[in-house]
């Protein structure tokens, strides 16, 4: 980039000033994805509707079969029942309509030896919805949790532990940042709407999963490439490339995007409702101890394919063509335009790989702390800080700006209360623009 | 269906409270966006501070209204300076995400249970804030029309409201006219045109900044007077991207935009929300495709397209000049 003003010219592609060749199939192919879009989210909603209530399963945390004969009440207004657990450990109870119950498992019903794995969970409070059945889970443990004074005392024990939380809290973002970071190196385009394909690849494997009734790591698989398709190509072919060849501004262009995103997650409560719900699957899956560490199975496979998508993605970027020339088109996209890129093509390509990355993002989030409407948005700040923090529009900062951010929000709750943990990530942030506004691996020339 | 009801109940909203609290939002944004292109996404940053100055000040510490009122606005021009030093000499995107998650910060700050004893977590405070400021109310009763309707507190809410946004506009318009407004919008034009003149664009860019901000708190301030009580989660996003969308359907950098965006705003978004409430009550629209609770979430849904289809078809809104409004290049 040249970095003159004129020149830049925001969200125009050089694509934008020539002719597009524009294929009648191409929009029934649009259409038809989009229809399709509608009509899986809308099968959601009827799909949950049925007697309003609770249900659950209380699991031994080592066998992972099923405990019976625990007693579990839900008290409302006027209203109190009790419900014992079957042979599977499986217990529901029906609630008379809507309101906010309460929702209490008798400990002293539970095998001696078992507890609470979080002793201040064994009552919770719940909105119940007409038509809706809630999942409650009471994750067990051996009852022996440590008393809240002794915390204190062994907090720097906790520092391997939270290191690898915080790690694996990067990668979340970091699959989230490289996509984010692409689209901007490309299209110049910040886009606030990205935290919604987190969400998708999220709501996307709850629908595929739960509803459909796949298994859960082929719904992934399946959630994943969906994402990819309508949240990547089918949304660059509808909006973004359209904006870009009426030669829409960039600042335009990013306050559609705040629309756009405001837009998807509002549909996304309407079709979702508005709890967090878990997937069915390993929901309460019990953690292995690692020397110091203690790490559920499924995080950890998790993140182990997070890590080979992104060291894919570095390796499609660094020795093959296609992303070779998206390192040129982000450069430069009239020179690449000229040098033979199609740089559409290019900026497609970005926007699916984006997407899917994004989408397996939302996929480990929704293992380790469910799935909600909100989901995407609550990251898309910290993704912006990773982001911003490698320096904006180059991957390998995204990455490894990431990583630092996961690792130091989890470190900075040993200095401040947990609740606060993003708000240290965030005034971070802001002292890097202070100190370092191009970002570890960002170029001075970028930020203008 | 009452049709009398919802028609009537949009208009109020149209010149209530809160078309009172957007325009004010929105007036801020105004200078800050509309005349000089700053993107400030933190306005409900600045709002929130403006209302929980009130709250803390009067309800907490029990100190009078008048320096409640002056500590909202020395906090939003705290919050301006900080968020604009880091930013002010980075490309805009830059602020958009700064400025939005400083707004963040004070949200989650101000609900944070540990904070519990100055903040109230996320219940907020609740008091009589501005007694005082009530009982100077010399109106005898409220207004109840057909067209109308507001009990006798919230009129007196209105009235100062709306005396406080043409106090505004008018020193908007002042300032606008001044040598020191076209500064700001040759700044918006042409950053480095202004820098080669010898002004300096840094130190302009914060005084609109922070100009914006303290209007912005003023939002907040007639927020915790009118409601008489502030909840963090009222200070999220979404109040800034409301209004954008003000601003923005009115007409950045005109002086009536903001005030005629949020009348307009706020009655379509009654309207709607009424009138689809009252046609699922009465059976026009089946429960099992919308529930009353959901009503709200189409609402949002159709203000995301709005702002959307806004931004690509007309930029300008509906008062607003294309060319003055170069939206581009920055």
């Amino acid at each position: 980039m040249t970095g003159s003003k004129s020149e830049g010219g925001g969200m125009r592609s050089p694509m934008a000033t020539g002719k597009v060749a524009r294929r009648p199939g191409y929009r029934r192919v649009v259409a038809f994805a989009l229809a399709l879009f509608a009509g899986l989210l809308m099968a959601i909603a009827p799909a949950i509707a049925a007697d309003t209530g609770l249900k659950g399963t209380v699991k031994d945390p080592t066998s992972g079969a099923g405990i019976a004969g625990v007693v579990i009440t839900s008290e409302g207004d006027g209203f109190t029942e009790s419900a014992t657990t079957g042979a599977d450990g499986k217990w529901a109870i029906a609630l008379p309509g809507e309101g906010t119950y309460t929702v209490t498992l008798d400990t002293t019903s539970l095998p001696s030896g078992l507890g609470l794995a979080n002793p201040e969970r064994g009552t919770t409070s719940i909105d119940a919805y007409s038509g809706q059945v809630k999942t409650i889970l009471f994750p067990l443990g051996d009852g022996s949790a440590p008393a809240p004074g002794s915390e204190a005392a062994s907090k720097w024990s906790q520092i391997p532990q939270l290191t690898v939380d915080g790690i694996i809290f990067g990668i979340v973002i970091a699959l989230a940042a490289v996509g984010l970071s692409l689209v901007f190196g490309t299209t110049k385009l910040t886009n606030f709407a990205h935290g919604e394909l987190i969400a998708l690849g999220a709501l996307l494997t709850f629908f595929f999963s739960s509803i459909v009734g796949l298994p859960l790591v082929i719904a992934i698989v399946v959630a994943v490439l969906a994402s990819a398709f309508i949240g990547g190509w089918v949304q660059n072919r509808v909006l973004w490339k359209q904006l870009r060849m009426r030669g829409t501004g960039l600042i335009a262009a990013l306050v559609v995007s705040i629309g756009l995103g405001f837009f998807i997650r509002y549909f996304f409560l309407f079709v979702f409702g508005g709890q967090t719900r878990q997937f069915d699957e390993f929901a309460g899956q019990a953690g292995i101890e690692i020397g110091p560490v203690l790490i559920t199975p499924k995080d950890l496979i998790a993140s182990f394919v997070g890590v080979i998508l992104i060291g894919l993605t570095t390796y499609w970027l660094l020795r093959t063509k296609a992303g070779k020339a998206t390192r040129a088109v982000a450069d430069n996209p009239a020179l690449a335009s000229a040098s033979g890129i199609e740089v559409e093509k290019v900026i497609s390509t970005v926007w699916i790989l984006g997407a899917g990355l994004a989408a397996f993002s939302g996929v480990m989030i929704g293992l380790q702390s469910g799935v909600s409407w909100y989901m995407g948005f609550q990251v898309l700040l910290l993704v912006f800080a990773g982001t911003v923090l490698g320096g904006l529009g180059t991957a390998f900062g995204a990455i490894i700006g990431s990583l630092i951010v996961g690792v130091l929000i989890q470190l900075s709750t040993l200095v401040i209360p947990t609740e606060l943990k993003y708000v240290g990530a965030l005034v971070v942030l802001i002292l890097i623009l202070l100190i370092r506004p191009e970002g570890i691996l960002g170029r001075r020339e970028r930020i203008g | 269906m009452d049709w009398l009801t919802v028609f009537q109940n949009s208009l109020t909203q149209m010149i209530g409270v809160s078309a009172i609290i957007y325009c004010l939002a929105a007036l801020g944004l105004n200078i800050q966006f509309g005349y000089t292109g700053l993107l400030n996404f933190g306005q409900a940053g600045f709002a929130a501070i403006g209302a929980y100055a009130i709250a803390v000040t009067v309800a907490t510490l029990g100190w009078p209204l008048w320096l409640a009122l002056f500590f909202g606005i020395l906090g939003a021009i705290i919050f301006a300076l900080l968020l604009g030093i880091p930013t002010l000499r980075l490309r805009a995107d830059y602020l958009a995400i700064v400025t939005i998650a400083a707004a963040e910060i004070i949200r989650q700050v101000a609900r944070a249970v540990s904070l519990n004893d100055y903040f109230g977590g996320s219940d907020g405070i609740s008091g009589k804030y501005a007694a005082d400021w009530y009982a100077l109310n010399p109106l005898p009763v409220g207004i109840d029309t057909a067209l109308i309707r507001f009990s006798r507190n919230d009129l007196w809410v209105v009235i100062n409201g709306w005396t406080l946004v043409a106090v505004i506009v008018l020193i908007t318009w002042l300032l606008m006219r001044s040598p020191w407004g076209r500064v700001l919008k040759s700044i918006r034009e042409d950053e480095d045109a202004v820098r080669s003149l010898g002004k300096n664009v840094y130190l302009y860019k914060m005084q609109a900044l922070t100009l914006g901000g303290v209007i912005g708190a003023f939002a907040g301030v007639i927020f915790a007077v009118a409601a008489q009580s502030v909840q963090p989660d009222n200070y999220s996003t979404t109040l800034t991207f409301f209004a954008y969308a003000v601003l923005i359907l009115g007409g950045a950098a005109r002086v009536f935009g903001p005030v005629v965006g949020s009348m307009i705003f706020w009655f379509l978004l009654v309207f709607v929300g009424q009138a689809l409430n009252n046609a699922v009550k009465a059976g026009y629209i089946s429960s099992s495709i919308l529930r009353p609770d959901q009503v709200g979430q189409i609402q949002f849904m159709l203000v995301g397209l709005g702002l959307m289809a806004l931004m690509i078809y007309r930029p300008q809104g509906i008062f607003g000049d294309e060319k003055e409004l170069a939206l581009d290049e920055r």
